[in-house]
């Protein structure tokens, strides 16, 4: 559990020094995902060290959000105007985004079975 | 009969330490957690938005700053970039399927983060934003560091963008699952991907509920959004305002 932690740390710690040295448009973390998703391809065995301690942190991954969520939330209390504006766009957006990325992928189910037969 | 000044004294004492807000979030991520599972199946009761409710009823009542709770809070916040990392995992797992579909997989991609850019920026318009609540907005679907800093070099007020954010990712992880079921999109991996797109992080953590799968692709379409957003709304926004006007 510790060295899987250890090794997540590592990989933000790459991930953000990826980013610094490349001027990259990315949090570090990104990174580090990106770095550790090539880095457990290349060494499988990585894999059983980090899981559970992914799977743990994974599991709780609401909680994490918890935090800024309250900070936001009293930020925005004090701020005013354009609500319509702010509140439409955000529903109408995340409907419409989610329904053409969903759309787009529907036939996804089904697919293993006709890829197997082309 | 209690000695309030005594208690009040207490009061301030553990309020000055990271101690109390540590456990205030821990505590109130439980009780939401607790509150979801008496409404099980009821989309609406997302346990984020249950715990941020409780928290900010906590802090109102009692009268403690945000940087106080934050003091405690930040141990749990911190967590976010290992977490990130992590989402390497389950990904890798999902590797042979990312293979397989990796042509729709990257048009949904690109449809879905073009969609989300350019539908804000008209129907703010449309709503009489002005130009800085546009830039402000437009980013919103990814995860927060990236749309702070996009938000930021559009000319748009990052704070604000990143209200717009968490708001946006609660608003995806209540509504996707009620969307999908009358659009028939019934796969975990494309539910996953669309909710990772476009309710980033907080849409991951719902996917993660839901099913190991759904959280995998929801991860990599969080991933994948944010740098393409990133490196498109730059352009993107100043052209689609220039087309309206």
């Amino acid at each position: 559990m510790l060295a899987a932690f250890a090794v997540l740390l590592l990989f933000q710690c790459l991930g953000e020094g990826v980013v610094f040295v490349l001027h990259l448009p990315l949090p570090g973390p990104v990174a580090g995902m990106l770095l550790l998703m090539v880095a457990l391809i290349v060494f499988p065995k990585l894999q059983a060290l980090v899981e559970q301690a992914a799977n743990a942190l994974l599991a709780h991954l609401s909680l994490l959000f918890v935090p800024a969520g309250v900070g936001i939330v009293a930020a925005a209390a004090s701020g005013s105007g354009h609500w319509l504006a702010i509140v439409a766009s955000v529903i109408v957006i995340t409907l419409l985004a989610l329904a053409v990325t969903g759309l787009l992928l529907r036939g996804m189910k089904n697919a293993p079975e006709k890829d197997g037969d082309a | 009969m209690p000695d309030f000044t005594e208690l009040s004294r207490f009061w301030v004492y553990l309020a000055a330490s990271p101690l109390l807000g540590l456990t205030m979030t821990l505590c109130a991520y439980l009780a939401a957690q607790r509150i979801c599972a008496l409404f099980r199946g009821a989309p609406l009761a997302n346990p984020v938005a249950i715990a941020i409710a409780l928290v900010v009823g906590v802090l109102s009542v009692s009268g403690m700053s945000y940087e106080r709770y934050f003091a405690g809070a930040q141990f749990v916040h911190f967590l976010l970039g290992p977490a990130t990392v992590a989402l390497a995992v389950p990904l890798v797992r999902q590797l042979p399927r990312l293979r397989q579909h990796w042509l729709p997989l990257t048009a949904a991609l690109l449809a879905g983060s073009v969609t989300a850019i350019v539908s804000v920026v008209v129907v703010a318009h449309l709503l009489g934003a002005t130009p800085t609540l546009l830039a402000t907005l437009a980013p919103k679907s990814v995860t927060s560091p990236i749309a702070m800093a996009v938000a930021e070099r559009l000319g748009g007020i990052p704070a604000l963008t990143a209200a717009m954010v968490i708001g946006t990712g609660i608003f995806g992880a209540v509504f996707s699952t009620w969307l999908f079921q009358l659009l028939r999109v019934r796969s975990h991996a494309a539910r996953g991907f669309a909710m990772g797109l476009a309710a980033h992080g907080i849409g991951t953590a719902r996917a993660f509920q839901l099913s190991a799968e759904m959280g995998a692709f929801a991860g990599l379409a969080m991933g994948l959004n944010g740098a393409l957003t990133a490196l498109l709304a730059p352009w993107l926004v100043p052209l689609v305002m220039g087309w309206m006007g």
